[in-house]
């Protein structure tokens, strides 16, 4: 048993319902019990959908578990089908059903319902979301694609065609995938390519039985898309483009990569947004050396470490993914920046990292939103999973030129601006400047500092305590009743930025500690300053 | 509108002798494991784990509207794969799992042990786990144990099998007592026990307490009046340990609280006068602050989908203090007990549902066509497409609603939606 408080993924039949919900004609049978109905308002009421999930939950009772739960699956399944008339059925079991195994598949195999029916196998009690998501998508490919399809042939009666894509693992609930389809199918027309499909998100079952008249396929979604690309790859002799084009250089590697899939050669004029200038630009420069913690599922928090670093000028100081199976590359990522990779889907251990890195920015999901409001943090979301405020009314993508230029505006606005740092810097103890006032762009009131780093020191803050910064709040009561700091270096301490103030003290400590240093001064504190920073 | 008759546009739906209208099919419902949502805020230091898989946790998350707390008091023990090998390791690993919880939390001072589908299907016996561990955790913890699950609770529910396993464990009293029962949001019970106190009954008590450490006594001088309508496993275990249901109206509106009220009053023998001086002011401030939303409301037509259970008593205050119509009452469960009076009070013939086959009720929705639809997240903004006017069940159940004060502001509720049609120009 895991003690869980905060889930990043949900079960596997929710992957499957966003497979599902993203296409049109399909209808998922689901044996459930009643409750499981809960997920239709994740699609309803977070992507604000116009209608209910395809989905037909089969609400088997404890009374039913003595009787025939099997033949309430297959009224179901009947209804379903005599209602919706999809033009393929997929069919499986959530957790408690998995249970009572009742065979969904095979009950639906004999029930001579005239459409395919694609069963399900998703082990609820071992896996997870994207893991059913991608497996459903599999089988919907693998059961439903005409082997005997292939590219109509390069030259016809009006010439040469255009090359042809499959944009395939957006779904429903996906994090901006809508704005990403949108703004890589444009890129795509910008390089004379035409998109053939565009699975799941939009597709019907007919349309993936033509999957295989496409030149290549697009890994727009590693999570979702990778395994059936890779069948398709085996089967219908697909190359796959695998670059996720997020961020400038990516995309830059993605239209060459897409280029020498389609044969064709890499337009010199092609437009490449403003993130470049952006952040060349001199008031960019306070950019540099950012500390930003990163953490998402696996694709979105590698490629984020990527803009961050070379496309921005931050340091990663934290870099992890809660999804397992993509783990591998999240830790040649995390080789890459020098910094320790976090493997874990505990949420409490992702705030701890977040407390210890003591970040400047925090680029996360939902959940590590949440960690940086409590941590006094700026925040911007770079992953699933998603929340309703991720579903803006304005087109918003994350990949291609344009999602470069949304990745700058939206990771550098949080962040206290060039010349108001400054500001607070020189003016530490103006009233109006201080930490404890809170930055003005972000909104909330600072929380009351359990603990006056600065009480005591005699200067305007103590009037109104230092607000806590974000990297002592785990070390706080020893740290704070820490022995050893002359007032006057407290006060020094305090003039610090908050965000590396956590920092500057417990380089300082360990430097008294290690230099059999007994009363920490405020040369002793530029001492240690000047030993870290060789 | 004879909201009896046969429904126009669709087969003639099973009524039963008593007229109501029982379904089976899919249900759009929660589980009783989303009352963990209000519980956990209204006993301060109790905390609710949910034995379970991973939907059981995102069920909460995603219904709690990702409400994420430093640190909730309720959270999920996963089923793994390996648990599931064995029954023995199970219980072990369930003892793993609360000993590092309270070890993590000294603050709490009670647990629940929530049972769910999974727990219930591979019967892992949770009143053995609650007993094995208050034998270890027991004064500083007190464990207990209720079943959430799917199979067996619809929402509201969950909270009935909370609070009915809180009162084996009650200690006893003699006393003349009222006990409110029902968890009301802290304002709410405050107010009603007020007006209770200045009645001159001697001794109002609330169930559940506010902390796990107050929960109130019980016996055979104990009167209790329910506040909600969903708590029929409660009353009954109630009953067992000698106390008296003064049936009445739910507080709901002025009528409704005026009743609920002088079901108390009767009992306790309060003289009329009094009880008529107690009540005048507020019930003319509850009359005036619907006064408001009567002409928005009145003739409007309702149609409840099945929900919390509060369906029936809300249906009874919207027509008869407001005057809206009632298209169809739809209600997980009916306790015909419980809801006597509220059922009386209904406008006669009005159709009455059980149970759910969402599909066929959003036909009976459709063809009906309601100015509003009370329903839960999953299908307002569907009907809101195609049209309709909604209203999130939901609400109902997170916003304080009860009593006078509050009767304005439960009428809002339903006003919001129709006034927000009519001002939107897009």
């Amino acid at each position: 048993m895991q003690l869980t408080v905060w889930t990043y993924e949900g079960p596997p039949h929710v992957g499957a319902m966003r497979v599902a919900t993203g296409m049109k004609q399909l209808h998922y049978v689901l044996h459930a019990p009643q409750g499981d109905t809960y997920a239709d308002l994740l699609f309803t009421m977070i992507e604000r959908r116009d209608h209910r999930p395809p989905v037909t939950y089969t609400t088997f009772q404890a009374r039913d578990l003595g009787s025939d739960t099997a033949e309430l699956f297959k009224s179901a399944a009947r209804e379903a089908y005599d209602r919706f008339r999809p033009q393929a059925m997929i069919v499986g079991a959530s957790c408690t059903a998995e249970l009572i195994q009742d065979d969904p598949a095979g009950l639906a195999a004999t029930m001579g319902l005239d459409c395919p029916i694609i069963p399900l196998e998703l082990p609820s009690y071992s896996r997870k979301e994207n893991w059913g998501a991608s497996e459903t998508f599999y089988q919907i490919v693998r059961g439903l694609a005409d082997k005997a399809l292939k590219p109509p042939a390069a030259v016809g009666p009006d010439g040469a065609r255009r090359p042809l894509a499959n944009i395939l693992g957006p779904t429903a609930l996906g994090f901006r995938h809508r704005d990403d389809v949108a703004e890589i199918t444009r890129l795509l027309g910008d390089l004379g390519i035409d998109v053939r499909l565009v699975a799941p998100l939009g597709a019907t079952p007919a349309d993936i039985v033509r999957i295989g008249e496409a030149d290549f396929n697009i890994c727009l979604y590693p999570e979702i898309a990778a395994q059936a690309c890779s069948w398709l790859e085996r089967t219908f002799r697909q190359k796959t483009v695998r670059t996720v084009p997020i961020g400038l250089n990516a995309t830059r590697e993605f239209v060459a990569e897409v280029c020498a899939a389609a044969g064709i050669a890499v337009p010199a004029d092609l437009d490449q947004g403003r993130l470049g200038w952006w952040s060349r630009s001199i008031d960019s420069t306070y950019l540099t050396g950012k500390r930003v913690f990163i953490f998402g599922d696996g694709t979105h928090a590698v490629a984020a470490a990527r803009v961050a670093s070379e496309e921005l000028g931050f340091k990663v100081v934290g870099l992890g993914c809660y999804n397992r199976e993509f783990a591998r590359e999240v830790r040649t990522a995390a080789d890459k920046y020098g910094v320790e990779p976090l493997i874990t889907d505990d949420y409490l251990v992702v705030e701890d990292a977040i407390a210890a890195a003591s970040p400047e920015l925090v680029l996360g999901t939902q959940m590590e939103r949440h960690i940086a409001k409590r941590l006094r943090l700026p925040c911007a979301v770079i992953s699933a999973p998603v929340h309703v405020q991720d579903f803006p009314a304005r087109h918003s993508p994350q990949m291609g030129f344009e999602g470069a230029n949304v990745l700058f505006d939206t990771w550098v606005h949080p962040l206290v601006m060039g010349l108001e740092e400054h500001l607070l810097t020189m003016f530490r103890d103006d009233f109006e400047f201080s930490d404890a006032a809170g930055a003005s762009h972000l909104g909330h009131a600072p929380h009351p500092a359990p603990s006056g780093e600065a009480a005591g020191a005699g200067n305007a803050m103590s009037a109104a305590p230092a607000a806590v910064a974000v990297a002592e709040a785990p070390a706080a009561p020893a740290a704070a009743e820490a022995g050893g700091w002359t007032n006057e270096a407290l006060a020094e301490l305090g003039k610090i930025p908050f965000f590396v103030r956590g920092k500057a003290r417990r380089n300082t400590e360990r430097y008294a500690a290690e230099h059999g240093v007994t009363t920490i001064t405020r040369d002793t504190l530029y001492e240690a300053k000047s030993h870290y920073a060789r | 509108m004879s909201a009896a008759g046969p429904v126009p546009g669709c087969d003639a739906p099973p009524v039963g002798v008593d007229g109501i209208l029982r379904e089976r099919g899919q249900r759009e419902v929660f589980c009783g494991l989303t009352g963990i949502i209000w519980l956990h805020r209204k006993i301060q230091d109790a905390f609710f784990l949910v034995v379970g898989s991973r939907t059981c946790a995102h069920l909460l998350q995603s219904a709690a509207g990702v409400m994420v707390f430093a640190e909730p008091r309720f959270g999920t023990a996963i089923i793994e794969e390996k648990d599931l090998a064995g029954l023995a390791d199970a219980n072990e690993e369930l003892d793993r799992v609360v000993t590092r919880l309270l070890a993590r939390r000294p603050d709490i001072r009670m647990l629940f042990l929530v049972g769910s589908c999974p727990s219930e299907v591979i019967k892992l016996d949770l009143s053995r786990a609650a007993q094995r561990l208050n034998t270890r955790f027991m004064p500083q913890v007190h464990v207990l144990n209720y079943s959430g699950s799917g199979i067996e609770t619809t929402f509201t529910q969950g909270e009935d099998a909370c609070l009915a396993a809180l009162v084996p464990d009650l200690p006893f009293t003699d006393d003349q007592q009222l006990m409110i029962v029902g968890s009301l949001p802290d304002i709410v019970e405050d107010q009603l026990t007020r007006l209770l106190v200045d009645l001159g009954i001697p001794k109002i008590v609330s169930l559940p307490a506010r902390r796990a450490g107050q929960m109130p006594a019980v016996g055979p001088n104990t009167r209790y009046l329910l506040a909600q309508p969903f708590l029929a496993d409660t009353g009954v275990a109630l009953d067992k340990r000698g106390g008296v249901h003064l049936p009445a109206l739910f507080p709901f509106g002025a009528e409704g609280t005026t009743a609920w009220l002088h079901a108390a009053a009767q009992a306790f023998a309060v003289p009329e006068a009094r009880f008529q001086q107690v009540i005048a002011s507020p019930r003319e401030r509850a009359r005036k602050g619907l006064a408001l939303y009567r002409e928005r409301l009145a003739g409007r037509r309702i149609f409840f989908m099945p929900d919390s259970q509060l369906e029936v008593p809300l249906a009874r205050f919207l027509a008869g203090e407001l005057g809206m119509e009632l298209v169809e009452v739809g209600t997980p469960y009916l306790h015909k007990g419980h809801l006597i009076d509220e059922l009386a009070a209904l406008p006669p013939g009005t159709r009455i549902s059980e149970g759910q086959n969402v599909e066929k009720q959003l036909d009976r929705v459709r063809s009906s066509r309601p100015d509003l639809t009370v329903c839960g997240l999953g299908l307002a903004n569907p009907l809101e497409r195609e049209g309709l006017t909604t209203k999130w069940a939901i609400e109902l159940v997170f916003s304080p609603i009860h009593g006078y004060d509050q009767a304005g502001d439960l009428a809002e509720l339903f006003a919001r939606p129709l006034h927000r049609r009519d001002l939107l120009r897009v």
